[in-house]
Formats: C-alpha cells, structure tokens, sequence
C-alpha cells in the first residue's frame, strides 16, 4: 500500500450530490408545510436525472479514493444505471405514494440514499467498504419494505427482510475476516496478488470466507437456498419499492459480485467455479419451478427475479470478460424490462386495488396500453424475440456455454422454457379472460409515458443492442485488465 | 434485378405494417382490414418476383444476398459475429413463394374478423414476418430469432380469436390448444437453442453465420451427438411423430387464416430447418440418423391417416392429415437421395397451398353453420357448388390425383424411397390409399348425397372467399401440370446439400 493516498474528494461529486438531494427533500419536508407533498418525486426525479448528467462526466477517466472507492467505465455504467432506475422509480410511485402512504419525504430520501449505497457497492475495491455500502442499501430497503404503516404484510416481510438481512451480514462480515486472515488484506487487488503467490496453509480459511462471503452475498440477491425472505418481501413492501428490489437492489449485489471476484479471486478461480455454478443451477430451477404456482403478481414475479438471478450467478461461474459483458447487458435488460412491467402493475393497482393474478382479468379490454406493455415486458421476461430478453439471454447463455458450462446454458435453457408457462397464464388473464367489471379505465400520463419509454427500451435491446453491448464491453474491460 | 433487398422487404413490410397497425385507432376496422389485405398483396408480389427472379444457372449456392453486420469482434463474437445475412438457395425460393401466397390468402379470409381485428393483424404479420425471416436467413442467430418469432404471437391468435371444440366425452379449448402448441414449440425451441450452442462452441471461429459455418468439418461423433437436438427440435414444428399432438388441436382451435398460416407453413419451418440446421451442417450425423427419421417418418404417414379416418369433426380431419402429408416430407428428407428429397421439398410447397386451402374452406363452412360435424352435413353441393368444387379439389390434391400438385410430390417421395427402402415406401403407399378413403368419404358424406334440411339456408361462401380460394387452386393446378419452374429450383440446390446422392 503506498503512503500517498489519493483524496481526491472531487471524484465522489455525485454522490455528494445525491446526499445533498436526500437532505433537500427531507428538509422541505420538514421545515415548508407550504410546499406541495405531490410535488416531491418529480423534484427528486429532476435531481436524479441532473446527477445522472453530471456523473456522465466521468466517461472513460480511472481514478481511485484512497484505493477505497474506484471511479473507472464500470463504476460510471452503474452510477448512470442505478440513478437512472432510481429516477424510474421515484416517478412510478408518484400517485401510490400520494394515495397510499404516509411521510413521503422520508420515502423519497431513502430511496436517494440507498442509490448511493448501490454505487459504491459497485466502486468499492475494498471488503470493508463494499460492506458498508452495502448496508447502506439494506437499512435503506428495510424502512422503505415495512413503509405500509396500514398492511400487516408490509410489517411482517420488513421484519422478515431484516432479520435475515441482518443474519447475512453476519455471515458476510465473518467470511470477510477469514479472507483477511488467509490474504492479510482487504484491498482486492492485495488478495488477488496475495492468493496468486498460493495459499500454503490458508486453503481452509480460504474455502471457509468463499463460502461465507458467497452465502452473505447470495443472501442480498436472492440466491437458492438463501432466497427465503424474497416472495414475503416482495409481497409486502409497497409496489414501487417491489419494483426498486428487483432492479436496483439485485444489480447492485451482482455489481459488487463481479467486481469482487473478478478483483480478487481470479488467482483462485477453481475454488469457487463450482460453488457458484451449483448455487446458479439451483436457483435457476427452484425459482422457475415455484413461480409456476403463485397467485400472486408479487410473489410471481419474486420468484420469475430469483430464476434471473439463477441466470446471472452462472455469467459469474463462468467468469470472463465476455461473459462479464454478457451479464451486464443482461442485467441491464433485466431491470428495463422488470420497471416496465412493474409500471403496468402499479398503475393496474392505484386503478383498481388488485394484485392477485386473477385480478389482472381482462386487462386489454380495460387499459389496453397497460396490458400490451405488460405482455411485451412479460415475453421479455421469458425470452421472446424483439424483445431485450431473447438477445440478452442469447449472449449471456453463449457466453456461459463458450466458457466450457454446456451443461448450465443447457439448464438455464430448459428453465427459460419452464418459465414461458407462467407468464402466459398472466397474459391469458389478460387477454383471454373476460373482464370482471367494463369500462375503460383512464391510465394517468405520467404511468403510461413511462411505460412506453421503457417498453421501447427493452424493443431497442432486443433489436439493436450493439451499443449497448459496447458499453458492457468498456465498462468491464477493465476489470480483467 | 437480384437484390436481397426484396427478402428484406418481406420481412420489414409485415413489421412495418403491424407497426402502422398500432396506431390506427381500432374505430376504423375497414381501414385496418384494407391495410391488412394490401400488405398481403405486397408481400404476395415480392414473394413471386423472389420466386421468377431466382436465376436456374447462376453457380452461386445463395442468390438475393444482403449482409449486415449486427455485431461483431466483441466479447465472444469475432469477424461477422452476428449478422443479418439473408439470401434463398432453390429450396429457399419455393417456401418464400409458399408464405407470399398463403399470407396473401389469410389476410383475404380474416376480412371477416370483427373481434378487435386491429390486435389480430398485428399479431398476425408478427406472425408473417418471423416465417418470411426463417427461409431467408442465412446466419443461425436470426434463424433462431425469426423461428422464435413465429412462435410469439401463436398463443394470443389460438386463445383469444380461436375456437374450442366439443366432443360428446371430453373438450379441447382453446386456452388449453394454445398452451399446448406454445410448450411444445418453445420446447422444441430448447433443443435447437443448445444445438446452436454446441455448434457455435465447437467450431470455434466466433460467427453464427451459416454459410462460414457450412465450410466447418465438425467431428463425426459430435455431428451424431447434435444432429439428433436439431433433428427432434425442428422435427416437433414438423409435426414428426411422437411429437405431432399438439398440431391437430392448435390447428382445430386456431382461427382460419392462422390455421393456413400455421399448417400451411409454419411446419415447412420445421423440416426447412432439418435441411438448413441438420442436413447442410451436420451431414455425417444425418447420414446416420436417417434411419430412424424415415422410420417415424412412416409412422407420421400411417399413424397420421388412420388417425384421420376416425375423426368425426372436419378440421381435426384435415389436421390429422397434415400429419399424415408431412410424414412424406420427413421420409423424403431422409432417403438422402435427390429425389426423394426433391419430393420432399415440392411436398412442402404442395401440402401448404393445399392444406391452406382445406383450412380455408372449413372455415368458411364453420362461419355458417357453426359446427365441422361431418356426419350432420349433406348434400352441400346443392346449396353451395362452388365451395364443394373447391374442397373437392384441395381434397383430390390431398390424396394425389395427377394433374394436381400432391401427385408430382409424392411420386417423387415414392421413388426416392423406392430406391433407398422400399419396404418402407409400399407402407408409404398405404398411407396414400388411406388418404383415399377418408377424403372421399367425407365429400360423399358431407357433400355429396340428399340434401339435408337443416341446411337449406346456408349461402355460397363470399368473393373474397372464393378469390382466395381461386388463388391457391391456381398454384394447385400449376404444380400438378407444370412443375418445372420448382423441380428446376429445387433439383439444382438439393444436389449441393452433402451426402445427398
């Protein structure tokens, strides 16, 4: 470690940008009772989108906080993405927080808040920063889960969510200690130097923080057999804040995942291979499987993320820069694709209170935007062509094949089949079902432009995704540098 | 002019259609019904130009080449990593011709949709463009991709505008038929998807383009252990016997012009695809796995017109006898003798012009009358002379009376079998001779004989119904007295395939 620590406090700009905005919001909260409530996720969305522009500044410069916190391509792919699905989401819960909650200021704070723990989790070179990070988004998640104050299942799976989240850390913090014991240090690129020179003597303690660390992390993204707390969660929290976890919260592990082991665990590289393939296997047919009996759009789509997330661990078995490429372009088309059908969802439940897949009952009749958005995010999901899903599963299970894993792309492919069957019983619900009640239902603006935006995202992935694959490829060159 | 610009077109126009679609507002159904047959007529016109234009001598494998680079030199992917490569060999050019045809013919008989036609349409050309895409793609990325696409909008055409059937002990929905195809094809897709892996994997040069990857010596035994995933996951679309059931019931349930589409080509995408896929890629491995599909092929042939025969309803009748007609497709393929697989190819053609063209006329019957129960129908041919004259004729197609285009293929499957297995082709024949029999039972049952008075209301089908009838009688007709435009197609590009000959 050399002594000349770069602070450089220039480099963390957007964030503190992004805690001023928190601060912001909750000031006017507190301190203007004249300032109109309803007015508070369009500011904290401006403030998201202005950051997101001046975090743009960033583009192909590499510098390092402290050799803490690294500021490179792949750092600036997840600022702009994680602020930029923040923003999504802070307008989605526009008139669900206005009818459902209380205190939006606190609401929309932490949700600022958390974006910034997700960032660092994906700039931390360093295990205790990367930790930290990471709590920032729990604690952040564990208030904005339970915010129901009037839905018992908001409480119970905040609780739920808690608990474990806090057994995790545990068990995260704990495998942290033997990495450092085996390695002697916490700075990845010292491990991975430290592991490179062997491990004579550390093997246990070394197998013993893999396993740890992995069950730590596979605790936050939801992997099999650490996903328990999912459905509940999902269930329970309020919709936007459903939404919120499975994109931004489930990137942000897989961020901190492949910066962690592409950083330093390369040098031992057939250690883990296999924990994580197996964990991958598992999560993709348990998740695929169990989502085929919800009734419930939440749990449903809880269980269709854990057999993404499935999808995603095995990029990270297979790991390399294609398929580091792959799993970001897939994670990208992911969180489009998930916003958007969640949109739909939030906007199908501010018009008619139901979640229950039943409920969704001639949907194309009464909101037909909704319904075709959801249906196209839906098929998406299932890997269907023009759609993001097809290319990104297409270039992430090749990846994952060409890096010697046949037999997983083979499973992930299978399970993509399994899961065909579920999303077809919500959009036969949809389309074939006759409606419960008629009438037209007058979607709000706002819901439905963001809908489009996003259903035209996930067309332009499915299409052209060159560009956005370029982009993967900058950002994660040089974690394999 | 060759240009691979008019393969585009057949691909961009139902895109670009069902994307102009979406934003007339559905009050104006005429509009959409007069821009839904328009397309259809320009496909039909760049259809036949891609079929007359294809040059007989022209030395190149593929003519109308376009390429486009999607992506390339990037992750995995190297020099013409993925692109848009389109191009027809003389296989190709006959399918093309084929889709044209029918798409033309399905967006003429759906005029009569009134049930949110706007959401049918797009569907549909969905439906088209994914169909169009697959015979012209010459790169194994987008074949995938279009094949998938064809697939997409199945389920929403079968469950929302399709029909249930009921039968005195059980019943088939249409939710239930909808599901069913989709599992199956999107299964079947599994296979082709990791075949597409282990290809890309094993040749190691980092490109899905299939031309390049035809000049690639695979290993003899990986060929034979790939081949049979390409095999089984194009051979479902087929229809290929055990994996046929969910045709006869997507069929029944489907509405018209999807059922045309749908048996009409879409089964052509299957044993297109063991052509494209297994045979030009993986010769050896189909060198040895051809025992086994002329085997279940015959099976489909027998198996399929026995089933036939006991059907009561018309459609489950026609459906089980696409079974039975693409059990001679499969057997063609698998002789690996150039004319049986010259058969083959004109039975593609043949049996979808002609399945359309049953498709299109129980539809027409059933708009009136709401029931396909042959056994309650009788004497139509007094009421509606011209609509039995056409089913006579698709029916006399069906079972291969010369002069019509299902003689001059299955003569050639006979004969190519003939000379490879000819136990097999006197079974093959048997099917044709039960083929006889239920067809002609059903015209003498249902149409021919008293009248019954229960239908002395019904009317002759419409114009619109009879043109497009007119329309595929006409191809019918011409193939049965003229094939040279298709034998010379064919022939010439059969002969290039490896280990055909």
């Amino acid at each position: 470690m050399s002594n000349e620590l770069n602070l450089d406090y220039s480099l963390l700009t957007p964030e503190f940008c992004l805690g001023g905005l928190a601060a912001l919001i909750l000031a006017l909260d507190l301190f203007a009772p004249r300032f109109r409530k309803e007015w508070l996720p369009y500011l904290t969305a401006a403030g998201l989108v202005a950051i997101l522009v001046l975090s743009l500044g960033w583009v192909n410069k590499e510098s390092d906080f402290a050799g803490l916190i690294f500021i490179d391509n792949y750092t600036t792919f997840f600022r702009v993405f994680f602020i930029a699905s923040t923003a999504v989401v802070a307008l989605a819960s526009a008139h669900y927080v206005q009818a459902r909650l209380s205190n939006p200021g606190e609401y929309y704070a932490l949700l600022v808040l958390s974006t910034i723990g997700a960032i660092y989790m994906a700039a931390s070179r360093e295990l205790l920063t990367a930790y930290i990070s990471l709590e920032l988004l729990s604690f952040c998640l564990y208030v904005l889960v339970s915010f129901s104050t009037s839905d018992r299942r908001s409480h119970e799976g905040g609780l739920k969510y808690m608990l474990l989240g806090a057994f995790a850390s545990a068990l995260l913090l704990y495998g942290i200690s033997f990495i450092y014991g085996s390695s002697g240090s916490t700075f990845y690129d010292e491990i991975a130097a430290a592991y490179a020179g062997g491990t004579d003597g550390f093997e246990l303690g070394l197998l013993m923080g893999l396993v740890l660390v992995l069950a730590g992390l596979g605790f936050k993204v939801a992997a099999v057999p650490f996903h328990m707390w999912t459905p509940d969660a999902y269930e329970g929290a309020p919709l936007p804040i459903t939404a919120y976890l499975s994109a931004t919260s489930k990137a942000a592990g897989f961020a901190l995942l492949l910066r962690l082991f592409s950083g330093a665990f390369m040098p031992v590289r057939d250690d883990w291979q296999w924990m994580i393939a197996a964990l991958a296997a598992i999560t993709m047919v348990v998740g695929n499987l169990v989502a085929l009996q919800q009734s419930n759009i939440k749990r449903l789509l809880a269980y269709s993320s854990i057999g993404q997330v499935g999808y995603m661990l095995m990029a990270l078995a297979a790991l390399s820069s294609a398929s580091a490429s792959a799993l970001l372009l897939h994670l990208s088309g992911y969180v489009i694709t998930n916003l958007a059908a969640f949109i739909c969802i939030i906007a199908w439940y501010n018009l008619t209170d139901k979640e229950e897949i039943r409920g969704f009952r001639g949907m194309a009749e009464r909101a037909p935007l909704l319904a075709a958005v959801l249906a196209a995010a839906l098929f998406s999901l299932s890997g269907m062509p023009l759609f993001a899903g097809f290319f990104t599963k297409f270039i992430l299970f090749q990846a994952v094949a060409s890096e010697g894993f046949l037999w997983l792309a083979v499973i992930a492919v299978t399970m993509s089949f399994v899961s065909i069957y579920y999303y077809l019983m919500v959009i036969k619900e949809m389309y074939i079902s006759e409606p419960e009640e008629p009438g037209r239902l007058q979607v709000p603006v706002l819901l439905s432009g963001l809908a489009v935006a996003l259903v035209a995202g996930v067309f332009y992935v499915g299409i052209y995704p060159r560009h956005l694959l370029e982009v993967a490829e900058e950002a994660t060159k040089l974690l394999f540098a | 002019m060759q240009t691979g610009y008019i393969l585009l077109a057949t691909i961009a126009v139902p895109l670009l259609t069902a994307l102009a679609l979406t934003v007339i507002p559905s009050r104006y159904p005429n509009a959409i019904r007069v821009l839904a047959v328009a397309t259809g007529f320009v496909l039909f016109g760049l259809s036949l130009y891609a079929f007359f234009a294809y040059q007989l001598s022209s030395g190149d494998q593929f003519q109308f080449e376009l390429r486009w680079t999607w992506i390339e030199n990037i992750g995995f992917l190297g020099e013409n990593g993925i692109t848009l490569h389109l191009g027809i060999d003389g296989i190709g050019a006959p399918m093309v011709l084929l889709t044209g045809i029918v798409a033309f013919t399905g967006t003429i008989i759906s005029w009569k949709i009134d049930y949110r036609n706007k959401d049918y349409f797009v569907l549909f050309f969905v439906l088209v463009a994914g169909v169009f895409g697959v015979f012209a793609s010459l790169d194994l990325f987008f074949w995938f991709f279009f094949y998938e696409l064809a697939v997409l909008p199945m389920y929403l055409l079968i469950g929302v505008w399709g029909s249930s059937s009921v039968f005195p002990t059980f019943a088939r929905t249409k939710e239930y038929s909808a599901m069913k195809l989709m599992l199956y094809l999107v299964g079947a897709s599994v296979f082709i998807f990791v075949g597409i892996f282990a290809v890309f994997v094993e040749a190691g040069i980092g490109t899905f383009d299939l031309p390049t990857l035809y000049e690639v010596e695979f290993d003899e035994n990986f060929q034979k252990i790939v081949f049979p995933l390409f095999l089984i996951g194009c051979g479902v679309l087929a229809g290929l016997w055990p994996f046929h059931t969910w045709s006869p019931d997507g069929h029944v349930a489907a509405p018209t012009a999807v059922s045309m589409l749908h048996a009409g080509v879409l089964m052509k995408l299957g044993a297109f695809g063991i052509i494209r896929l297994g045979m030009q890629l993986l010769p050896e491995g189909a060198d040895f796995w051809m025992p086994a599909l002329i085997t279940l092929g015959t099976v489909n042939v027998v198996y399929g017109a026995i089933s036939a025969m006991a059907q009561t309803d018309l459609k489950y009748m026609i459906g089980y006898s696409s079974v039975s007609h693409m059990g001679y497709v499969l057997v063609g393929l698998a002789t690996l003798n150039p004319i049986g697989v010259n058969g083959a190819v004109l039975q593609m053609f043949s049996h979808g012009v002609m399945t359309a063209l049953l498709f299109a006329m129980v539809g027409a019957l059933y708009d009136q009358a709401h029931t396909r129960d042959m056994s309650v129908f009788g004497g139509l041919a007094q009421k509606m002379p011209r609509f039995v004259a056409f089913f006579s004729i698709a029916g006399l197609a069906s079972l291969g009376l010369p002069g019509l285009s299902g003689f001059v293929a299955e003569f050639n499957v006979f004969v190519g079998t003939f000379q490879t297995y000819p136990a097999l082709g006197a079974l093959g024949i048997l099917g044709a001779a039960i083929t006889a029999v239920y067809i002609l039972r059903m015209l003498s049952q249902a149409f021919f004989g008293p009248a019954n008075e229960r239908w002395a209301d019904l009317k002759e089908m419409s114009h619109l119904e009879q043109a497009a009838g007119a329309l595929l009688i006409a191809f019918i007709v011409f193939m049965g007295v003229f094939p040279s435009p298709f034998v010379d197609r064919i022939a010439d590009s059969v002969l290039r395939i490896p280990g055909v000959g």
